[in-house]
């Protein structure tokens, strides 16, 4: 498949390859709603590779689950989603289903749970390309067969007759992103690709999304609460704290010069292989708030060092340049 | 051996079928230790600690605690020891019975340990556990899923603690809790250790076991690969399946994080983070952007002979494949297991 | 696992959850009305009505039912009064229904958590005995014991029993067999709990769920193999009554009385399908999993 010529009319098209306005993701339950996602807007330029960054209960899965059409049937979703041009909220399902696999495509955290257990790994991917792009199986399972040497599958046409539990973690998800580049997607959304696997399997997948990037130029979310799994990867990242973006900055910036004190406290709180040692390790009081507790002021303003009478009354908005924009009254200064 | 030593572990073999999980581990731990055990999914490290605490039977070894050997010992007699022996479970929530209330969970050791306790000074005794480990005594009439998962570790932390044991094993308390709560556990952990209580914690995450353990161990596919004391581990690893541990670790860029000015009456914060700029990685890797260890874990041969690590050793030689190396002394209290140690020490280290 | 949107947050023990949750089903509410008016009307009701159920009314044999004579659901060919005959039968089929549905509770649930949580020869030893008892073809051993016992109502409760516990006891085991497995029992071990304990104050409890939906479920079952066997003639003998020998003496009235069948035929139909429709209410509400 051309690839190449592919990325350079890429670079000369401007329109954001996803765009989020003012999305809320609520759940309803019994005793009332629990917000998820409150009110985001956010924007991945085509070839971008974009960070998510955030704990639990911060929504950041939530937002793209919206985008993708997966969420629960007791989710209530209001805002805009835009893909391509398209309004994927507003897409019935066929629509959504010629979109979704083929040119937006999802990584899951646990493959073991998104590969169909019976069925064999050539039958799940040739699928795939049965369905959106309308080949003859002989041809899908051959391309297929490709794809798995190019995501670096060892022996891939005996992968292709094996079953998702003959394999390791690993390669699983090697499969799982093999998956979602059949169809040349434009925007790749890779939920915790990472956090199921073990430490020397992880630096081999985050190297293969790396080489994947470049190869096909699309664009890719990388979600985690692993900074450091981000940081080798995103050229720019989001932070994001109990279903709001708290900052959005360049990823050299942000590790840089930290602007919404959350990300320093994150910073500071995730400990390294190196530097001096720590008698105690560094951490941040208190919890997340429980999803469901939103109120009008900033969400972070009960474990922040900062906080002022401001923040408890007024939630803060995102501003700042395209390069750092960030959500509080009182950002840190460089 | 030390006056002071809690558990020898000898030989020690656990096998699922024919399936061999362990094979063959042996260390010491001494009271007041903290002893990080270090290793990936398969490496047998969360068998090894249920194997020491007898919660399965494995087949060939001794596990000696204060003395008394507890693979051999009579039902009886292994109970009895239980008290000085405790674990904290990976999944907060699910080491909690879903229907007993946190008070009474807290409280079963007590009642079997300490039957002579009226309900009173049970009582007593739960709500200042609960306090010491940062809840309110008020919440023990809760349920498990009432809690958030750091607070149901620190309840599973409360139930392990209660009987002031010896030893503490801890395996994998912090893996599946947020990043800005970690920290918090893992700090209480250390207030929590008497003087005298040893801790071994199981991890598969390096830099929290950088900063909290005396000495590491590091397993693989069932073998203890290399032992030493922390700073040596991290600063000089010797053997190769150490370095791509390490090496794997994705970096961050520690710039000097610009440290919030502390509110008025906060400590200032401890654990600046060393010098801007990225840290080089201990030890060399050979290309840029190539990984230490290619390969999975696979399921490899384990009744071959020949070292466990060598299909995917960048450094691997002949002699690998047909010799296993034994676990030797190779600097003071710095034991591996690899043919190659002198020539990591003395610097050298060339790729086959 | 913390903080996901789609936990329920409930307060309060797991119990005042599932009632909730039962009380918000309005299928299960009704069948729980039903049973309730049933008990209530079975116990109170030959109070109501003037006849008794022995005494055989010459006047008024195989009456229709009606509200002119006093006899509301009418009579059968013997002259005894439908209602209350019926009542009585149905105090005697519930009892029986209960009283087996308890006895094999607490037998099946002892065996089962025993057997699954000793595992290893001991379980299979048990299960062993388990299938035996399950292979033995039942009707056949019942007639054969009313054969050297003669026809007794300990008889019916012995078949009955028999019965009951082996698949209660299978259920628990495999509930047993997965509660096992999970991390809070091996902490209880490692607490030094003795096996006892653990099997009566960690398994029985959270195996409890299931459990309770069974047996709510056998209590029909039970119901309806007593009335199967008081039908064939081997269980309740006259003049006592129970819905099974009813529906027979009904089956045989059918064409020219059908009232002596429907009468009891619905009281049974009814009784099993609130009991079921409750049993149902009941596994989802102790579901824990939320959707």
């Amino acid at each position: 498949m051309a690839c190449a010529t592919r990325s350079t009319s890429r670079t000369a098209d401007m329109t954001a390859t996803l765009s989020v306005d003012r999305l809320r993701v609520s759940f309803s339950h019994r005793t009332g709603s629990i917000d998820a996602v409150d009110r985001v807007s956010l924007e991945i330029a085509p070839s971008e590779c974009v960070g998510i960054v955030g704990e639990s209960g911060s929504g950041k899965t939530q937002i793209f689950m919206a985008a993708m059409g997966l969420l629960p049937r007791n989710a209530q979703v209001s805002g805009s989603v835009r893909f391509a041009g398209n309004e994927l909220l507003a897409l019935d399902a066929p629509a959504l289903n010629r979109v979704r696999g083929s040119k937006l495509t999802m990584i899951f955290q646990d493959p073991m749970t998104s590969l169909t257990p019976h069925l064999k790994i050539g039958t799940q991917l040739a699928e795939v390309m049965v369905a959106h792009l309308g080949v003859s199986w002989k041809d899908a399972r051959s391309f297929a067969g490709r794809m798995l040497e190019r995501v670096h599958v060892p022996e891939p046409q005996r992968r292709l007759n094996q079953y998702p539990h003959e394999l390791s973690g690993g390669m699983r998800q090697r499969v799982m992103i093999a998956m979602s580049l059949l169809c040349e997607p434009s925007l790749v959304i890779a939920d915790e690709p990472t956090t199921a696997l073990d430490v020397t399997i992880q630096a081999q997948i985050i190297e293969l999304l790396r080489a994947v990037r470049g190869e096909f130029g699309m664009a890719l979310v990388l979600i985690s609460h692993d900074l450091a799994v981000v940081a080798g990867l995103a050229d720019r990242i989001l932070v994001m704290y109990a279903g709001n973006v708290v900052e959005n900055s360049i990823a050299a910036e942000l590790f840089r010069h930290p602007r919404h004190p959350y990300t320093a406290e994150l910073l500071k709180c995730m400990p390294s292989v190196s530097g001096p040692r720590l008698a105690r390790l560094p951490t941040l009081a208190g919890q997340p708030p429980r999803p469901g507790e939103l109120l009008e002021a900033c969400p972070f303003a009960p474990r922040c060092s900062r906080a002022a009478d401001r923040c408890r009354i007024e939630r803060p908005q995102l501003s700042g340049s395209a390069a750092s924009q960030v959500a509080c009254h009182f950002p840190l200064t460089s | 051996m030390l006056n002071n030593t809690l558990l020898r572990v000898r030989d020690l073999r656990v096998a699922f079928g024919a399936h061999a999980v362990v094979r063959g581990v042996n260390f010491e731990l001494s009271a007041g230790e903290t002893v990080g055990l270090v290793g990936e999914s398969g490496s047998g490290k969360s068998t090894l600690a249920r194997a020491i605490l007898r919660l399965l039977q494995p087949a060939q070894g001794s596990v000696e605690f204060l003395g008394l050997d507890l693979l051999k010992c009579a039902p009886e007699a292994l109970r009895a020891q239980r008290r000085g022996l405790q674990i904290v479970f990976q999944d907060p929530l699910a080491s909690l019975d879903p229907r007993m209330t946190v008070g009474e969970t807290i409280a079963e050791p007590l009642k079997v340990f300490e039957p002579g306790l009226s309900a009173g000074a049970r009582r007593q005794k739960v709500g200042d556990m609960l306090q010491r480990v940062g809840l309110s005594s008020e919440v023990s009439g809760r349920y498990p899923h009432e809690f958030s998962g750091g607070q149901c570790q620190r309840i599973g932390i409360a139930r392990a603690m209660i009987l002031s044991p010896k030893l503490l094993i801890c395996d994998e308390i912090v893996s599946s809790l947020d990043v800005s709560i970690q920290g918090q556990i893992v700090n209480l952990l250390l207030d929590l250790q008497d003087a005298g209580m040893a801790v071994l914690f199981i991890s598969h995450n390096l830099a929290v076991v950088r900063h909290l353990c005396h000495r590491v161990l590091v397993m693989y596919l069932g073998k203890l690969v290399e032992i030493a004391p922390c700073d040596a581990l991290f600063a000089s690893p010797v053997h190769p399946y150490t370095r791509a541990l390490l090496a794997a670790v994705p970096h961050m860029p520690h710039a000097a994080v610009a440290a919030a000015p502390a509110a008025p009456g906060e400590p200032a914060s401890s654990g600046e983070p060393a010098a801007s700029g990225e840290v080089d990685t201990p030890g060399e890797v050979d290309t840029p952007g190539e990984v230490d260890a290619p390969g999975e874990v696979a399921a490899l041969d384990l009744t071959a002979s020949g070292c466990a690590f060598r299909d995917r050793c960048p450094y691997a030689l002949p002699v690998c494949e047909t010799s296993d190396p034994p676990l030797l002394e190779v600097a003071p209290g710095h034991w591996a297991a690899c043919h190659r140690s002198h020539e990591t020490l003395n610097g050298l280290f060339c790729a086959s | 696992m913390a903080g996901s949107a789609r936990e329920t947050l409930r307060v309060g023990g797991l119990a005042d959850a599932a009632v909730r949750r039962l009380r918000s089903n309005p299928a299960a509410v009704v069948a729980v009305a039903a049973l309730c008016a049933i008990v209530v009307l079975t116990w109170l009701g030959p109070w109501l009505s003037p006849n008794n159920s022995q005494t055989l009314d010459w006047l008024h044999i195989a009456a229709r039912p009606g509200m002119q004579s006093s006899h509301w659901f009418g009579t059968d060919r013997l002259g005894r009064d439908l209602f209350v005959r019926t009542l009585a039968g149905t105090r005697v089929s519930i009892a029986i229904g209960l009283a087996a549905s308890v006895i094999s509770l607490l037998v099946g649930v002892s065996y089962g958590a025993i057997a699954g949580y000793i595992g290893g020869r001991t379980d299979h030893l048990m299960m062993r005995l388990i299938e035996i008892l399950s292979g033995l073809p039942l009707i056949f051993f019942v007639i054969f014991l009313t054969v050297i016992f003669g026809r007794t109502e300990y008889l019916l409760f012995f078949a009955i029993g028999a019965v009951g516990w082996l698949t209660m006891a299978r259920i628990v085991r495999g509930q047993t067999l997965s509660i096992r497995q999970r991390e809070f029992i091996e902490a209880a071990i490692a607490s030094g709990s003795s096996t006892g304990r653990i099997i009566v104050r960690h398994v029985v409890p959270n195996v409890i769920g299931p459990v309770i939906v069974y047996a709510t479920l056998t209590v029909p079952q039970i119901i309806l193999f007593e009335s199967f066997l008081s039908f064939l003639g081997l269980g309740i003998q006259e003049p006592g009554a129970s819905l099974g020998t009813l529906i027979a003496e009904g089956a045989a009235e059918m064409e020219a009385a059908p009232w002596i069948l429907l009468v009891p035929g619905s009281v049974l139909a009814l009784l099993l399908l609130s009991l079921n429709i409750f049993g149902d209410g009941l596994r989802d509400a102790l579901d824990v999993k939320d959707g």
